[in-house]
């Protein structure tokens, strides 16, 4: 049991983390009757997924991933070695000592920098959805889902 | 310059949309020239996509040239499917802009130029959806085109357009972010975005991996809201009847259509056919779900009274077409899919010209309002009346194509409940479109005497609708026809596609049905 434990829950905390706050804002969206609240659990939502990606690209132990300076000329090299027909090996025999870059030293940016543009959608989208609720407030002159739905109805049975 | 046609086509749009921007601050008179010029030069670019990717195979292109082995490029590979696709949301998207030439002006005076720019936006997102050979590009294009079309919508005059526009925010970004997370997924299990190397792993993995099935049905669940299918329909006939008039007709015939367009590329090129229909057993299911799309979205368009809403629950109902096509798991299914797709897009857009005329020229909302039509509008209603020809599916249209295609893939696979709902939806209808025809041209009975005269004499004044607005629907009228009459070569087109090794992941397509 306690080995389960671990396995599903310990060793994913992040996922399970990730989900939970999702299934904060997807119930928020759904059930609440405050549009603004609707729109905070459509964010709590956006953020969920980003701290999804952004906890994936992450690695134990692992730095920024710039490169050093002398192991970006070092991967040049072998680079330029190996199209010119000697393999790297033979290259790192032949005197020099071994600096080719290990992926595990650096977390994976990619993620990271799909995010950023995930964030600009998710503003975007709130942008417009908090632009959309203030013409509803214009229109309607309140932000209740049962109050705006029964002001239609009330529309509807006049006209 | 013709190897720089993918980008082209986007870009067009995108500095056509600055240029909208720019010029509107100066002269409002300015913004619709742009506009139009700017879909007609992406118009004749497709049009050259579409005969290279026909001359030459497969366009693959590299952004930027970061090609796939060295960088960690978006590459947009165009074949004969998406160049159709393409194709199809450009011709619309200038026929649209053509029939908005003043309305836009009218609607709302000081919008004119975010109007053009959404609209330019909205198109340039959809033809990136389309082409696009990248997963997560394609969530970015889907929010542009989906943010846009938010935004238009919310212009409406009526205030209902805000709270419709409000619920689709809501479920469009719960779809948009259910395929997020899915892409998230993919690439955990893959370690790409690119659609035909994450194709490449899933087929080298060994066994049904639960990340992968997990991906997918968050993929397709999240698209299923996009395109309202069934019973996540739930913000579209608000949305697209209370916006206003130039919006819903570049709306309602695309969004739609490339939400199952995407599904379709998911299923061919992402997952492979292979994946999807022998690992995972749900073609039983979606095709069920097909079914009551399609029954549902007949029996509630039947009940509406207003002539939009009617559309909107048209439109539920032929997205049941093609999402239970697609599952057929057979060639003729995909074939008819991808050809509906074209030939819906035309239907709809038909459908909404035609609306959006007889609301601005007779302040007709409701169906019975359409009394007289026949006389008052000639060359609208013949123009409608191809549209609702193909609706219902009568043979020189390619309605009726369509529905051949689907048919005799849902007979070939043994999915009876499926043909005989697409039976039913057309017989429904029918129904539909012949009482439009029946009050439209004898008239409805006259009730009460007495107010009938008052009636005539303030109806009197309805006359035909101006050149901008009926060049578009005549011109879709007329591409109705055509796409009908040259079915088989574009049918050809789409099979060489499926069956050849340009489409990856089309095997069990390809193995059965054979070209009769």
């Amino acid at each position: 049991m306690g080995e389960i434990f671990k396995q599903y829950v310990i060793d994913h905390f992040n996922f399970w983390i990730a989900v939970i706050l999702m299934m904060i804002g997807l119930y928020a969206m759904i059930t609440k009757n405050n549009l603004i609240k609707k729109l905070i659990g459509m964010s709590i939502f956006q953020t969920a997924i980003i701290l999804f990606y952004v906890s994936a690209g992450v690695k134990d132990g692992a730095t920024i991933p710039i490169l050093e300076h002398h192991a970006v000329e070092v991967e040049q090299v072998e680079m330029l070695a190996a199209a010119a027909g000697h393999s790297p090996s033979e290259h790192a025999a032949s005197g020099h000592e071994s600096h080719a870059i290990n992926p595990d030293d650096y977390s994976n940016p990619l993620p990271h920098v799909l995010m950023l543009t995930a964030i600009v959608v998710g503003v975007a989208t709130l942008g417009v959805a908090l632009a959309v609720s203030q013409v509803i407030y214009k229109n309607y002159g309140t932000l209740e889902e049962s109050e705006i739905l029964a002001k239609i109805k009330a529309a509807e049975n006049d006209g | 310059m013709a190897e720089q046609y993918p980008i082209l086509v986007l870009l067009v749009l995108l500095f056509g949309a600055l240029l909208v921007g720019l010029a509107g601050m100066a002269d409002r008179r300015i913004c619709f020239p742009v506009t139009v010029t700017a879909l007609a030069l992406a118009l004749a670019v497709s049009l050259g996509i579409l005969q290279r990717v026909i001359n030459e195979g497969v366009i693959r292109y590299f952004v930027a040239g970061w090609s796939r082995p060295v960088g960690i490029g978006i590459e947009l590979r165009i074949d004969t499917i998406n160049a159709l696709v393409l194709l199809t949301i450009t011709t619309v998207g200038l026929l649209a802009a053509v029939f908005s030439f003043r309305r836009v002006k009218e609607d709302k005076t000081e919008k004119t130029p975010l109007f053009y720019i959404l609209y330019l936006l909205l198109i340039m997102g959809l033809s990136g959806m389309v082409i696009t050979g990248d997963a997560f590009n394609l969530y970015v294009l889907l929010e542009v085109s989906s943010l846009t079309s938010y935004a238009l919508i919310a212009m409406g005059k009526s205030r209902r357009a805000a709270v419709a526009a409000f619920s689709y925010i809501i479920m469009g970004t719960i779809g948009a972010s259910f395929y997020l997370l899915g892409v998230g997924y993919l690439y955990l299990r893959t370690g790409t975005l690119n659609m035909v190397e994450i194709h490449q792993a899933i087929t080298g993995l060994e066994g049904v991996s639960s990340a992968i099935v997990v991906a997918f049905v968050m993929i397709i669940v999240g698209l299923m809201i996009k395109m309202a299918f069934f019973p996540l329909f739930g913000w579209l006939p608000n949305a697209y009847s209370y916006c206003p008039s130039s919006t819903s007709c570049v709306v309602a015939p695309l969004m739609t259509k490339v939400g199952v367009y995407v599904m379709v590329r998911m299923m061919l090129t992402v997952f492979g056919t292979e994946w999807v229909f022998e690992n995972l057993q749900y073609s039983q299911w979606m095709v069920g779900m097909a079914v009551i799309a399609i029954l549902a979205g007949s029996v509630m368009a039947l009940a509406q009274v207003e002539l939009k809403k009617m559309f909107c629950y048209i439109i539920v109902a032929e997205v049941g077409y093609m999402v239970g096509g697609a599952w057929l798991a057979n060639h003729w299914g995909m074939v008819g899919t991808v050809y509906h797709i074209m030939s819906d897009a035309f239907m709809t857009l038909c459908m909404f010209l035609a609306a959006g005329i007889f609301l601005k020229q007779a302040g007709v909302v409701r169906i019975d309002q359409l009394d007289g039509m026949f006389r008052k509008m000639p060359l609208t209603m013949a123009g409608f009346v191809v549209g609702a020809l193909a609706m219902i599916g009568i043979p020189p249209t390619c309605g009726f194509f369509s529905k051949l295609y689907l048919i005799r893939g849902g007979m070939e696979s043994g999915h009876w409940g499926y043909v005989v709902a697409l039976l039913i939806s057309s017989l429904v209808n029918a129904v539909l479109f012949f009482r439009i025809f029946e009050i439209a041209y004898f008239g409805k009975k006259p009730v009460e005497g007495h107010g009938h005269h008052a009636d005539h004499s303030e109806r009197s004044v309805i006359k035909e609708a101006r050149l901008s607005a009926l060049v578009p629907l005549l011109t879709t009228a007329v591409i109705i026809i055509l796409l009908g009459i040259f079915n088989q070569d574009l049918v050809d087109l789409i099979e060489r596609s499926l069956k050849g090794a340009e489409v990856i992941g089309s095997a069990v397509l390809s193995g059965e049905g054979g070209l009769g």
